[in-house]
């Protein structure tokens, strides 16, 4: 299941990096060569409301019970709640002030839902059921200042106002982490009651230690490690619980989202490299596959592969790997959601 | 100082004992609505109760929307008032889809069990029947249209759709120039098509608010709004039918000046008292609105106010925390009605017992407050003791 890198690559690598500096395990170039993991689709999974559809998705989460949680972008953000075998529950927070442009939808270890919203510049804890507000993390955009068409953000790097927050995670502890997002560029902690606690990175993008360009997913693993897909980097950054730099997997592609299994006796790393949205030409051959790695950034395979025809992705936007041999997709482009089951070997 | 009663509060919070510091009033906090399902909270501009006990709950939901018509852009809001009876459990929604339903700001209850509410980017003021199904007043009028300056052009992407600076906690500029870098195409308020006598600020037009905040009554009905947003600065004064009858304040931080007055109530005597907000003071303020009776300070920078019934009434300020910050202010003053500054409970924050930018204050019984918390997306029911 494990692949092993090619000698010759692995060798070159040891001997031009520092060992202190980096732990990277492979290039861009070996990924070629990683083998493909097996996978079936499980067509025509969800089954949404009768003459209704999807829009854009862009968060997908399962709770403990298999229950799958779908938040995309229609003419109002919306999100619906699936029981495990796909079939419509119910939707969830209508009219809800905190539902403006969707990005991303995570459910914690007590089953609570949390939608981030970067229209809204809002992250909000939804109770299990879906219909309590337990606490939201930053703050709606007041009316009389939302109507802009400048061309760049002028929301200050302030402690407590996100600017287009693409996704949160959780340690041990309940900390919560936001990665913030399309403005700020940054990593910011909170305690469970939303109290600032630390940041990393700045206004300004950058590719160097302690800086991002996008950073566009955030997982943390039950060590309290985070991870971070820095989109505009193409790069997965690991930073300790307090957001000190630890290292960079710089060989996964794209870096759009990632997703850290929580199922089973060991944690595994699944990171997308998907194909760039808006159609470009061959983003469909080289691109869109979903990578599965160990914590430490060991690649063990590949799968899946572009397209707009099911089950190809067109812009895999989030995963669910709460068990790593089950993983949901929701993509942008295609309007669409998708369950795999995971196998070994081809 | 300050740091070091906020560090004692929070361990007497979380050991559950009774040390507090000078000044600190004990309290508990609880949660007393049950929102019904599909009803979600939103930012929760205002509270109010009745004198069944049932509360009045304002806030801001849904989602805000401009049509376009050319270069006037309509725009509607989503806004709820909701009724809960004295157990917390949901009666009804009131004024569901109403033209003034914008930014909600206030809701208040009067001596005959009237409910209005003061919407502070319509600049509207309703007054419904007691059990909401008529509207039997209405003060200021909904601008038409906003002209919106477009403002660097067309980007189109990373638009954050935020302006600079504290949001909850900054004036607006008054005019519609279009700002370069700091604050994001502000729609031009009280340009023509807005419906509204002069340039605001020029001068309190006299039926017409630029931003209503709140609302109160004297023992005769005379109705007192703050208009405190989008230019103006001011306390008007109104007869029980809506006539006009005086204001007072123009911009400004001098004794006959106003600086985004966000909440007033009025005392037994009828004396205005005003949050003036960025004055950091309480301007109180004689029932004819012609003279400053005193000026309370002490009391951080006032955001909601209202003073408590009965033969000793308390005036209650909350220094609110800013949307954009948990790390200052939230506590709320007891205040003698002459000035001086009893103790204060409180700070800011999301946990329980905490208060997330207190939008308004209601205090309708003697040591029982509700808070409405525009940042916490919640009520909280307070017990002094």
């Amino acid at each position: 299941m494990k692949s092993k890198l090619p000698s010759a690559v692995l060798l070159a690598l040891l001997a031009s990096v520092a060992p202190a500096v980096t732990q990277q395990r492979a290039t861009v170039e070996d990924t070629t060569h990683v083998q493909e993991l097996g996978y079936n689709a499980v067509p025509g999974f969800f089954k949404p409301p009768k003459g209704e559809y999807f829009g854009e998705t862009q968060g997908i989460a399962t709770n403990s019970k298999g229950h799958v949680f779908v938040y995309f972008r229609d003419p109002q953000t919306r999100l619906w709640e699936f029981d495990q075998t796909g079939k419509f529950v119910k939707e969830i927070g209508k009219g809800y002030y905190g539902f403006l442009y969707a990005h991303a939808l995570r459910v914690d270890r007590y089953d609570n839902i949390w939608a981030v919203d970067e229209g809204a510049n809002l992250v909000t804890k939804f109770d299990p059921t879906g219909t309590k507000v337990l606490m939201v993390v930053g703050f709606r955009p007041p009316v009389d200042e939302g109507i802009t068409t400048a061309g760049a953000p002028t929301t200050p790097d302030e402690n407590y106002t996100l600017c287009r927050p693409t996704d949160v995670a959780w340690d041990a502890q309940d900390n919560i982490f936001i990665s913030d997002g399309y403005c700020n560029n940054r990593v910011v902690k909170y305690d469970k009651y939303g109290k600032f606690l630390a940041k990393i990175g700045k206004r300004a993008t950058g590719n160097g230690v302690g800086e991002f360009n996008l950073p566009h997913a955030i997982q943390v693993d039950k060590a309290g490690n985070v991870y971070v897909a820095d989109r505009g980097n193409a790069r997965y950054v690991v930073l300790d619980n307090n957001l000190n730099w630890k290292t960079s997997y710089n060989n996964y592609g794209s870096a759009w989202s990632d997703c850290i299994s929580t199922e089973g006796p060991k944690q595994y790393l699944f990171m997308s490299n998907s194909n760039p949205n808006g159609n470009g030409p061959g983003s469909w051959a080289q691109t869109g596959q979903i990578y599965k790695a160990e914590l430490d950034g060991t690649v063990i395979g590949k799968w899946g592969h572009a397209g707009k025809l099911a089950p190809g992705f067109q812009v895999v936007h989030m995963m669910d790997c709460r068990n790593p041999n089950t993983v949901f997709v929701g993509e942008i482009e295609s309007w669409r959601s998708q369950k795999f089951v995971l196998g070994t070997g081809k | 100082m300050k740091r070091l009663v906020s560090c004692l509060l929070a361990a007497s919070v979380l050991t559950g004992t009774a040390a507090l510091a000078q000044g600190e009033l004990n309290y508990t906090a609880s949660d007393p609505i049950r929102y019904p399902n599909g009803i979600y909270a939103g930012e929760v501009a205002g509270v109010a109760t009745n004198s069944k006990g049932h509360l009045f709950v304002f806030q801001r939901a849904g989602n805000p929307y401009s049509a376009l018509g050319g270069s006037r852009i309509f725009v509607h809001g989503q806004d709820q008032l909701l009724e809960f009876d004295q157990t917390g459990k949901f009666v009804r929604e009131i004024g569901k889809g109403n033209y003034s339903s914008l930014v909600a700001n206030s809701v208040r209850v009067d001596a005959h069990d009237n409910v209005w509410t003061a919407d502070k980017y319509s600049g509207m003021v309703i007054k419904f029947s007691p059990d909401g199904s008529q509207i039997l007043m209405l003060l200021g009028r909904k601008p038409e249209s906003i002209n919106v300056t477009i403002a660097g052009g067309a980007g189109r992407g990373a638009a954050g759709g935020r302006g600079a600076g504290g949001g909850e906690g900054a004036a607006p500029a008054a005019a519609g120039a279009a700002p370069a870098g700091g604050r994001a195409a502000a729609p031009a308020p009280a340009a023509g098509g807005r419906g509204r006598g002069g340039p605001p600020g020029a001068g309190a037009s006299q039926d017409l608010f630029t931003g209503a905040t709140d609302v109160a009554w004297d023992a005769s009905g005379n109705v007192f709004v703050s208009d405190g947003f989008g230019g103006n600065n001011r306390v008007a004064k109104f007869t029980s039918e809506g006539v006009f009858v005086a204001s007072f304040g123009k911009t400004g931080s001098d004794n006959d000046s106003l600086d985004s007055p966000r909440s007033i109530a009025t005392d037994a005597m009828g004396n205005v008292y005003v949050a003036d907000h960025n004055n950091h003071r309480v301007q109180v303020l004689s029932n004819d609105l012609k003279s400053v009776v005193r000026t309370i300070i002490g009391v951080g920078d006032p955001w909601a106010v209202c003073i408590s019934p009965g033969a000793h009434p308390y005036l209650y300020v909350s220094n609110s925390n800013p949307m954009n910050d948990l790390d200052k202010g939230g506590e709320i003053y007891r205040v003698e009605l002459s000035g001086t500054v009893v103790g204060h409970f409180g700070q800011a924050g999301k946990a329980p017992n905490q208060f997330a930018t207190v939008n308004q204050l209601d205090c309708r019984q003697a040591n029982t407050l509700y808070t409405a918390e525009a940042g916490g997306y919640r009520v909280q029911k307070v017990k002094l003791q």
